[in-house]
């Protein structure tokens, strides 16, 4: 799972291949929002990748746009999501469907939002496997079971019959996940999976999400905003802002060298638990909502502390600089202090 | 533990500086049934038998996952909830006894933060009546307008915010209006209760950078419930680790955090991930099994130990333990576990269950048996 070298992944074909994602809000009589904004990444077979971003960074949207969930009215999705050399954007609905939930999973931030409150847990993880696998009865039932089983819920054969406010929190998002496993899907995207969770629960679900993706060889795509998260559970990190991926690379060069102004500020503004104490934070200024729309120039330039006036001159192009992309006219120095 | 002895050097610190001074403090909520004869039938014990003393002008961090009752007792300390049993003792007045217009009163040293700025803000205020509501409703004269602004001022908003509506206002914004409203009435206490969660990571620094300076400015107590360690960490100078209703670890936060001693600190602190890939491929994590038990039926003996990787066969499950001191610690460093020596000094061994190894190359090492 901690793969660090990468190299057998970055020989294989990519699994997951965006290009170019793009996706528009349109409300009548308001103004259009571009939520995502020209992101591509690959996600290769056995890879875990990291989208991380604040709220309205778009990391959310792109999921559901991969997935094909967001309302057909008033979005517009542009690009191409290749899966498998298929282009999820263009499938056929009915295709579609077929490949949610047994080749790609996802699991939600909020567990309660979403398993349906009226119906027990059993039927819910059955209909999976009744809908992509064809088992019935009995034979779907056992199958439920199993796969409670191996979420770590005890006592499965009860909690089949339970109903999701029976279920704690972390046990109803460990019924999720067993859900998304249900068909052994190749890609697993899981959407803030310990958000709402306490960290003791959320250390048991980020072990068992690294078990399963070791054990059963798929991918896994993190949407998350907590660094710590991702630092010790993904291969590669994209950090979003605004809707545009503005770095990414390896954890370990982006966690050891942060090279984005906005990188390097988020890692100078989180407590760590293992830093000296009394060590000042330094907040980013402003807030996420003071963002440049990024055809005028970069979108964090309001924020950023190393601006120059070029930056507001016109949107900056994500360059790759051997060991990363990113998308900024005056990176952070290697091994320079984050300015306060 | 509610009748447990405080530890004389609290007790000796209580007469010298002690602001509010919590001993025994028990909050259970009934639990009724029945259609035409209500009747209890147990109850559910959110707070049962707390001691914690906050120190003047010093930050107390209280720290404990969901459902542990830390919101509890801090609205208890203010009394929002009704304390069960228990004294609160405020300077040298019993928050208890009061009622009415003398607690009202009262309330003006006590003021709170709450989580999420946007529900305890009413979206149909203005900023400026947000603001000046404490000051009418204490009778405060003079000119509000001008205390309103200086206010914004204190908490980094510009004079303009006070004509504007709480939705006018972003997550970190409406915190600072939210800081600003409790102390207009210039508050010797305040109880922040999860204070940054529900804000931006970029966002969070800036509100806890905030509270550290009104802090240096205004000579303010704070106690700040949070359910992160590192946020907790980073402010507070004594830190109280609460399990399921009561105090499992008290200490100042350095040595909290340099050498915990309760299993559950310990599993606590190893669950925080660390923005750091280097730490996290190499630290040794201790990981709980379960959830937290109902604390409307609590384990007997220690509450935590159902999931403690510690756990005993004898006197664990059989008689609580109490808050006390451990050789070779500051007298302020308190633990409530019966073998706090033993796994300091490596005697009791976690249940190799429980241990996630960093690297999974090594796993094959044996795992040192549990001592049973």
């Amino acid at each position: 799972m901690r793969v660090t070298d990468s190299e057998p992944l970055l020989r294989s074909e990519p699994l997951l291949d965006v290009r170019d994602l793009s996706v528009t809000f349109t409300r009548k009589g308001g103004p259009t929002v571009r939520a995502v904004d020209g992101v591509s990444f690959t996600v290769r077979p056995g890879e875990t990748v990291g989208l991380v971003g604040e709220s309205g960074s778009g990391k959310s949207v792109t999921s559901l746009a991969v997935m094909r969930l967001l309302p057909r009215r008033g979005v517009q999705v542009g690009g191409q999501v290749l899966f498998d050399g298929d282009d999820l954007l263009t499938l056929p609905r009915d295709r579609m469907r077929d490949i949610r939930g047994r080749d790609i999973a996802m699991v939600f931030q909020d567990p309660m939002s979403s398993l349906n409150p009226v119906v027990p847990i059993g039927i819910q993880v059955t209909e999976v496997l009744e809908r992509h696998q064809d088992l019935k009865g009995e034979t779907a039932r056992a199958a439920a079971e199993e796969l409670l089983f191996r979420v770590g819920i005890p006592d499965p054969r009860r909690r089949l019959k339970e109903y999701p406010h029976q279920l704690s929190g972390g046990m109803r998002q460990r019924a999720l996940i067993a859900m998304a496993l249900a068909c052994k899907p190749r890609l697993l995207i899981a959407d803030e999976p310990t958000t709402a969770l306490d960290v003791t629960i959320q250390a048991q679900i980020i072990e068992l999400l690294k078990e399963l993706v070791q054990d059963t060889g798929a991918s896994l795509v993190m949407i998350t905003h907590d660094l710590g998260v991702v630092a010790g559970l993904c291969d590669t990190v994209h950090v979003m802002y605004s809707g545009r991926i503005v770095e990414s690379a390896g954890r370990r060069e982006l966690f050891g060298e942060p090279r984005h102004p906005y990188t390097g500020g988020l890692l100078a503004s989180v407590p760590r638990l293992d830093a000296p104490r009394g060590a000042p934070l330094h907040p980013i200024p402003g807030s996420p909502t003071d963002v440049l729309s990024w055809h005028k120039g970069c979108a964090f330039a309001p924020r950023c502390p190393n601006r120059l006036d070029a930056c507001i001159g016109g949107p900056p192009r994500l360059e790759s600089l051997g060991d990363r992309s990113l998308r900024c006219l005056n990176p952070l120095e290697q091994n320079e202090e984050v300015p306060a | 533990m509610s009748d447990q002895v405080p530890a004389p050097s609290a007790e000796k610190r209580a007469s010298a500086d002690v602001l509010l001074s919590v001993r025994g403090l028990e909050v259970h909520f009934p639990i009724r049934s029945g259609i035409v004869v209500e009747r209890q039938v147990g109850s559910v014990k959110a707070v049962d038998g707390v001691d914690l003393d906050i120190p003047r002008g010093a930050t107390v961090g209280l720290v404990g996952e969901s459902g542990c009752g830390k919101s509890t007792l801090g609205r208890a300390i203010l009394r929002l909830v009704e304390p069960t049993a228990g004294t609160v003792t405020f300077g040298d007045v019993d928050v208890r006894a009061l009622a009415g217009e003398d607690l009202r009163r009262m309330r003006r040293q006590m003021q709170m933060v709450f989580q999420d700025p946007m529900a305890s803000l009413d979206p149909r205020q203005n900023v400026q009546s947000v603001l000046s509501e404490p000051l009418r409703a204490h009778g405060i004269g003079g000119d509000h307008r001008a205390r309103v602004r200086e206010l914004l001022d204190v908490v980094g908003l510009p004079a303009s915010a006070a004509n504007r509506y709480p939705h006018e206002f972003s997550g970190g914004q409406r915190q600072r209006i939210g800081i600003a409203r409790a102390i207009a009435l210039e508050p010797q206490l305040i109880v922040a209760d999860e204070p940054v969660s529900a804000l931006d990571v970029s966002i969070q620094a800036q509100v806890v950078n905030l509270l550290e300076e009104l802090q240096d400015r205004l000579g303010l107590t704070y106690l700040v419930i949070a359910h992160d360690l590192a946020v907790v960490r980073h402010i507070a100078d004594v830190v109280a680790v609460m399990y399921l209703g009561g105090l499992v670890e008290q200490a100042p936060s350095d040595d909290l955090y340099a050498t915990p001693l309760h299993p559950y600190t310990k599993a606590l602190m190893s669950a925080v991930p660390i923005p750091d890939p280097v730490v996290e491929d190499t630290r040794q994590r201790i990981l709980l099994q379960g959830d937290l038990p109902s604390p409307a039926d609590p384990p007997t003996g220690c509450r935590f130990h159902t999931r403690c990787p510690f756990r005993q066969p004898t006197r664990c499950a059989e008689e609580r333990p109490l808050l006390r001191t451990v050789a070779g610690h500051a007298d302020a460093h308190r633990v409530a576990c019966h073998w706090a020596e033993d796994i300091e000094a490596g005697r009791i061994l976690p249940a190799a269950s429980a241990v996630v190894d960093p690297d999974p190359v090594r796993e094959p090492d044996p795992q040192p048996d549990p001592a049973t």
